[in-house]
């Protein structure tokens, strides 16, 4: 009874033979069970987000969050599933009604469809894919094209630069954080995820802090989520490419939006903080499930603590980000991480360790003295009249105090 | 290996009916008036003016075709990095130099001021 | 006929029915997502053929990269999203008879040719294919110079395509 998964797995296999179906079909059959029952506990877990998010988020902003319904407000998410389920749906006219239609579904569909490779136990995975990092990505783009959908369907001019925005922005940061993937596959020789888990007896995030730094911010602008969140910037194109979205429609993005940094959150988990390992989690699988939801709601909550904490960055900000700073480094710990693991090898484990942490903190701290020197030469550029190249309408401060400084060399 | 591959795609079917079911159930219970000041395009009480169809800033191009080669990339590295360790240190070099040349286009667009955001 | 194998038509007619979608659509958007789902078939029929690593390369490079690529550029004109023309011109007819006649022509010389009925023999227990490539890729008896030389081309891509987009605006 240690796996019970697996327990009723092979149960219904011995029913379906004993009934006399072929054994493709028992798999097809035990597959199709396993996937309903999969996609039904992320969308339940889905629903209970909804709850966590707005609990945590008062808790960041100093309230108490929903708290009437049920025990700590429990049953909230609840009540506002059938809201969104009572809502009148509105279709704008001039908007294209099946590509408008077929959006929110590849939003929470695609968030859904991730977890066929989430390894949730030794023993419990959908599919452990040989392809997996990949997989991910791929379904990625598949979201990209969702919100690209969305933003073009819904014929308005908020939606559309939202959705621009958008997907400018999860383009720019797949590069980072495909290459900061590389290097968990670089160290276990596998795409496989939960090869990856396996090959952790020292969890990654040691072995390779900068990867995961740079998989964590890139992961938070795939998700849109603040400070990545100029695309639905309400200050200046009300909700970017969902505006024209209500009633269920709308509650699709919200639940796909959810569900998907869950997901992140559990893949940080997959790739740097060993996924399911823990104590006994090799004997005892179910522990491996308890272990692998502890880490991923961990992230879940880091990824919401960044949220909550940082302002929103300007396009110009978040693409400078992206190409001068996390591809190059991202790059950077890649080539290091590769000559360094190839030479250390043989090197006893303790070494090892010591060799790659000290490796990836020497990068951080290289990366930390460059951007110093960036910035300094940046102000300087914005501080002296006769080099100004810099001409962002947002520096206009930096324009008066150039202004000021131009007057005072006249008079 | 096929077996993995019939549970991604069983996935892929079943993922997007549960999303589809979600839509159908409103259409069931909610109510449905539409008027036509309802389903006009919102942009906070103005009416619209002018096509949807604006022109877009050109730089969003370049930044998909820097995308488009590093993508192209990094899924050529991907078979290096699992062959990785079976690899003798010149393999490894040998990746690292494929990284270095492209590294040569970012700076190239870098210098160019190609990825200014202007 | 096996399962496989009636997916496998499934499959190739959508992928067909796309293309096909794409040529006749008038909405350039349209065009654009019909190529996506072409792509995504052509994707499908690489895992058919046990090749997991292409199809998930080609989704993340065809649908994530180079369908994004195109859209962008669709949305970069003006107002020409919608084409108005004559679909067909005066020789369709013509057209339509030589592509029917060289498809015949190429069913029945496949019909004859014995590769094209032999079942592809099933890979050694735990072989990974996609090890070997890496491998192959950095061998010197192997892809080594293609290998490079694919990264200098990306290069050039990159520069050239930068300059020829960038080059009026500067």
């Amino acid at each position: 009874m240690s796996d019970p998964v697996n327990f009723v797995a092979n149960w219904l296999k011995t029913v379906f033979t004993n009934w006399g179906v072929s054994p493709t079909w028992t798999t097809i059959i035990i597959s199709i069970i396993g996937v309903v029952v999969l996609a039904g506990v992320a969308l339940v877990i889905d629903i209970f987000l909804v709850w966590v998010e707005r609990k945590v988020v008062a808790r960041f902003q100093d309230r108490l969050g929903p708290n009437r319904l049920g025990p700590f407000g429990l049953f909230q998410p609840i009540a506002d599933v059938i809201k969104l389920l009572l809502k009148e749906d509105i279709t704008p006219d001039k908007a294209d009604k099946f590509l408008f239609n077929l959006a929110p579904v590849l939003a929470l569909g695609m968030a859904i469809a991730l977890w066929a490779v989430v390894p949730l136990a030794p023993t419990v995975i959908g599919s452990d894919l040989n392809v997996g990092v990949l997989y991910i990505v791929a379904i990625g783009s598949i979201s990209t094209l969702g919100i690209i959908i969305a933003g073009w369907a819904s014929n308005n001019k908020f939606a559309l630069v939202g959705a621009f925005r958008m997907v400018a922005q999860m383009i720019s940061y797949e590069i980072p954080m495909v290459i900061s993937l590389l290097i968990p596959v670089i160290l276990a020789g596998s795409m496989g995820i939960n090869s990856i888990v396996k090959s952790q007896p020292v969890w990654y995030i040691v072995l390779a802090p900068v990867a995961a730094l740079i998989f964590l911010i890139s992961s938070q602008a795939e998700l849109g989520r603040a400070p990545f969140d100029i695309s639905e910037a309400e200050s200046e194109i009300v909700a970017g490419f969902h505006i024209e979205y209500t009633g269920m429609k709308f509650g699709l993005f919200y639940a796909g939006e959810l569900l998907h940094a869950l997901t992140i959150g559990g893949f940080f988990s997959c790739f740097f903080l060993g996924g399911w390992r823990g104590w006994g989690a090799e004997t005892y699988p179910i522990l491996g499930i308890v272990y692998f939801f502890i880490k991923a709601f961990f992230m879940y909550w880091v990824i919401m603590w960044i949220k909550y904490t940082f302002p929103r960055i300007r396009i110009d900000q978040m693409l400078n980000l992206n190409w001068k700073f996390l591809t190059p480094l991202a790059l950077a710990a890649l080539i290091m991480t590769a000559l360094l693991d190839k030479i250390f090898q043989n090197a006893s484990s303790v070494v090892y360790i010591i060799v790659m942490l000290g490796g990836n903190l020497v990068l951080l701290y290289i990366a930390y003295l460059v951007t110093g020197i960036y910035a300094r030469v940046e102000r300087k550029k914005v501080a002296s009249p006769e080099d100004n190249r810099v001409n962002f309408p947002i520096k206009s401060g930096a324009n008066i105090v150039e202004t000021q400084s131009s007057e005072r060399v006249q008079a | 290996m096929q077996t993995d591959w019939l549970y991604i795609g069983i996935m892929l079917v079943v993922a997007p009916t549960f999303a589809i079911l979600a839509l159908i159930i409103p259409r069931i219970l909610a109510p449905h008036k539409p008027s036509k000041l309802k389903s006009e395009t919102y942009e906070c009480g103005i009416q619209t003016v002018g096509d949807t169809w604006v022109q877009f800033k050109a730089q969003y191009y370049n930044f998909a075709l820097i995308f488009l080669i590093f993508d192209v990339e990094i899924v050529f590295l991907f078979p290096w990095a699992i062959a990785y360790r079976q690899l003798p240190l010149f393999g490894v070099i040998e990746g690292i130099l494929f990284i270095l040349i492209l590294v040569a286009g970012l700076i190239y667009a870098w210098k160019k001021g190609l990825l200014e955001w202007s | 006929m096996t399962g496989l194998q009636i997916l496998f038509l499934i499959i190739a007619a959508i992928t067909l029915g796309g293309a096909l979608m794409v040529v006749t659509t008038r909405n350039l958007i349209h065009a654009a997502l019909w190529l996506i789902l072409c792509l995504f078939g052509i994707a499908v029929l690489f895992v058919l053929l046990d090749a997991g690593f292409f199809a998930v390369a080609q989704v993340v490079i065809y649908i994530g990269a180079i369908a994004i690529l195109m859209i962008f550029a669709i949305m970069l004109t003006r107002k020409v999203a919608k084409d108005s023309g004559s679909q067909t011109n005066s020789t369709w007819p013509i057209a339509g008879i030589v592509a029917i006649v060289f498809f015949g022509g190429l069913v029945f010389l496949f019909q004859n040719w014995q590769p094209i009925h032999t079942l592809p023999p099933t890979l050694p227990q735990g072989y990974n294919s996609i090890e070997q490539l890496g491998m192959a890729l950095v061998s010197p008896d192997g892809f080594l110079i293609p290998f490079e030389v694919a990264s200098i081309l990306l290069l050039t891509a990159l520069i050239g395509a930068l300059v020829i987009a960038w080059g009026k605006n500067k």
